[in-house]
């Protein structure tokens, strides 16, 4: 795809739409936005513009399509794919500045909000009044627009669902301009083809979201954490199916390494509460009464006891769930600070996580390669790290492709995703293609090719 | 060794209602858990017993409910739990406090060693656990931020006196108060609960304390009397940076605030 190349005469007419402050050319565009959290490499933007209304969005849009300028939607930049990196210069829309939750909807218990709004201060805001937003992924500096646009999931995915699951609404701008309305304030909706869905995960390839509807629930009053150490990572895993037939549902279910936790001790500088065991499984439970919760959380323990944990060691005040989730919270950080890193994001049947992990053990041993892994055994999404461990860039490229396409390969093998929260970005692409028959790529394309004829909005992402 | 730990029943949360007559807690309305400073404590002994053997007797003044801390104790590790529990010891201040756990704790086997939190986060004094070693005649070192040393003999600790750090050498028998220097307390352990289930809490009211008319103890043996009990006002102030060497100027006041050294 050939893209007209940014004049003045072009930064001139943005500089008319939005206001001048909000429009950065050259020296003016940080660094920050040349990159996303997990891309070594720097891809800067032409232009970057902070649109404050939908009105202002969908105006840049129609210039991006009058004039054949590609446009890059952008939240907090917190992705691990590549997705909100303007691959082919252009018009970087940063939406960061559309931060206002516009209304919290007590009677229908729903939120509006626009994409900018920060996860963390949504999650805060609407628990101080009672209610609660389910979806917790690990990155809270995240846009809630991010959220939506990658379907994000976290921590509590076992009990309560993905991002997908709370958007009931929104408001976007597709290509050339026009504003569309998709879903409502409703719970059911069966009304003609999910647009709204086919937008959630698109990771701004489709259209741009000004406008959110989300659904809350009411704040579960309490909450314990068990931390259960298993004498080997195996164990740990093979112990999760257990717990589900258990007919227990936690709202979480983590499991974690030893080197990992050592790690976020290192960069958190504060001692994880144990970390006598090689392995570890880390369970959430919330519920409204004490009662409640120690039968459901005894319970589980037994469980885990009769899988071979050598404890189970239980976090029941908030002081000492803060100590483990925070840990939990920085292991992404912290295995940064270790060595420069790639991941793999595969999502696999809940049944088959133990059978993945063992696999990315063999294949380390095999690659002589640190390979780390922590996540989300309760709902089959693992995220698992290579460390490149100061290996020149040639023997890198190598180990990672070389790990990678066993990776990927072994998800399938296993009828499992590419991806279960990232996203695809520019990153995944080929692994997705891969796991994808001719008739679906197909599909996928056509659906981008009505949406976006020209191709202008984050191209090189998703479908390619 | 025998070690003793104080430990205490706190609120949950800080929304706990006044009784307005007393000038003191209703505690029965709130949820109770282990003041956290006490955690520090438990693990202290705890820790101690570990490396040279020995027992942990946990004790605490409260009312009945307050027997749970103690079995939450068990399940970091210590041995036997006693309770001071009767309704004539209610409306205590720190000084009746101290008093009542101090004759507790003389009815126990010799302890060589007592450990309590810095402070609780409900009253926030720091008195107790110098009121008790007082009240026994043992030396004490408040705000311990490490032990150095631990011998048959006695103890080297750290003590944070604020401006200053004293390295202080103390006999057994002799009380110590510490907080978070002392490192991550453990987590109760499940395993510990079913092996303590059956672990019996002794209950000790005024008879069994042997108190008679003396008005040392609850309400009526406390000099201090809370009037009022409010949130502290809290004061934010913004200051901005517009010119010159920024970095310089923010850390001079990080200096100046105390926040880097």
């Amino acid at each position: 795809m050939r893209y007209e190349k940014l004049t003045p005469t072009h930064i001139d007419s943005l500089r008319a739409i939005l206001d001048p402050a909000r429009v950065h050319v050259g020296e003016a565009i940080s660094e920050d936005y040349s990159h996303d959290e997990l891309a070594y490499d720097r891809l800067y933007p032409d232009v970057l513009v902070e649109p404050i209304s939908t009105m202002e969005v969908a105006q840049v849009l129609r210039f991006s399509y009058q004039h054949h300028i590609p446009i890059v939607p952008r939240g907090t930049g917190t992705g691990l794919c590549g997705g909100a990196v303007a691959l082919h210069g252009g018009i970087m829309l940063s939406m960061a500045r559309m931060n206002r939750i516009l209304e919290i909807d007590q009677d229908n218990r729903m939120a509006v909000v626009e994409p900018g709004v920060i996860l963390l201060e949504f999650q805060k805001t609407v628990e101080e009044m009672g209610l609660f937003y389910p979806p917790d992924p690990g990155e809270k500096s995240a846009t809630l627009g991010g959220n939506v646009m990658t379907n994000a999931g976290g921590m509590r995915a076992v009990r309560y669902g993905v991002t997908r699951d709370y958007v009931l609404g929104m408001e976007a701008v597709i290509p050339g301009g026009e504003i569309i309305h998709l879903g409502g304030k409703v719970l059911k909706n069966s009304s003609g083809y999910s647009l709204k869905d086919l937008l959630i995960g698109s990771e701004g390839t489709l259209a741009v979201v000004t406008k959110l509807i989300l659904k809350l629930l009411p704040r579960p009053l309490r909450q314990v954490s068990l931390l259960v150490p298993f004498p080997d990572l195996d164990q740990a895993i093979d112990a999760v199916p257990r717990i589900m037939g258990a007919s227990i549902i936690p709202t979480a279910i983590e499991f974690m390494q030893r080197e990992v936790i050592q790690a976020a001790e290192k960069y958190l500088g504060k001692p994880f509460p144990d970390s006598s065991a090689p392995a570890y499984l880390l369970l959430a439970f919330y519920g409204n009464s004490i009662e409640e919760l120690t039968a459901v959380h005894h319970q589980a323990a037994h469980v885990c006891l009769a899988s071979g944990a050598l404890d189970v060691l239980i976090a029941d005040t908030q002081e000492r769930q803060e100590m483990i989730w925070e840990a939990r919270g920085a292991f992404l950080e912290a295995l940064k600070g270790m060595s420069e890193i790639d991941e793999v994001d595969v999502v696999v049947p809940p049944a088959k996580v133990a059978q993945f992990i063992k696999f990315t053990r063999a294949i380390a041993q095999d690659l002589g390669a640190r390979i780390l892994s922590f996540g989300h055994a309760g709902d089959g999404n693992i995220h698992v790290y290579i460390l490149r461990d100061g290996r020149p860039q040639d023997e890198w490229r190598i180990l990672l492709g070389e790990a990678m396409d066993r990776m990927y390969r072994e998800a399938r093998d296993l009828e499992g995703q590419v991806s279960g929260e990232h996203g695809i970005g520019l990153a995944k692409i080929p692994y997705l293609q891969a796991s994808l028959g001719d008739a679906e790529l197909h599909l996928l394309r056509g659906i981008k090719q009505v949406f976006d004829p020209k191709g202008l909005l984050n191209p090189g992402k998703v479908v390619g | 060794m025998h070690i003793v730990v104080c430990i205490k029943q706190v609120p949950e949360t800080r929304d706990v209602a006044m009784d307005p007559d007393k000038g003191v807690l209703r505690r029965s309305e709130a949820a109770g858990k282990l003041n956290p400073f006490d955690l520090y404590a438990v693990e202290a002994a705890v820790g101690i017993k570990e490396k040279l053997t020995g027992r942990v007797t946990a004790i605490t003044m409260g009312p009945p409910q307050a027997e749970q801390v103690i079995r939450e104790s068990f399940l970091m590790g210590t041995d036997e739990g006693v309770l001071l529990s009767d309704p004539a010891f209610a409306g205590a201040d720190t000084l009746a406090t101290a008093f009542t756990l101090a004759r507790g704790i003389s009815l126990l086997d010799r302890p060589d060693l007592i450990i309590c939190g810095i402070q609780t986060t409900d009253g926030d004094t720091g008195q107790v656990g110098p009121g008790i070693a007082e009240f026994l005649g043992l030396p004490h070192a408040s705000y311990v931020r490490s032990i150095r040393e631990i011998t048959r003999e006695g103890l080297l600790v750290e003590q944070d006196l604020g401006d200053r750090i004293a390295i202080v050498s103390l006999p057994y028998p002799c009380l110590i108060t510490v907080g978070k220097g002392i490192g991550q307390p453990r987590l109760p352990s499940f395993r510990r609960l079913l092996a303590t289930k059956d672990f019996p809490v002794v209950t000790w009211g005024s008879k069994e304390l042997g108190f008679g008319d003396e008005v040392y103890f609850g309400l009526d043996g406390s000099p201090t009397q809370v009037e009022r009990i409010f949130p502290p006002k809290i004061e934010r102030e913004q200051i901005i940076f517009e010119d010159g060497d920024l970095a310089r100027q923010l850390y001079q006041k990080l200096v100046e605030l105390k926040f880097v050294g």
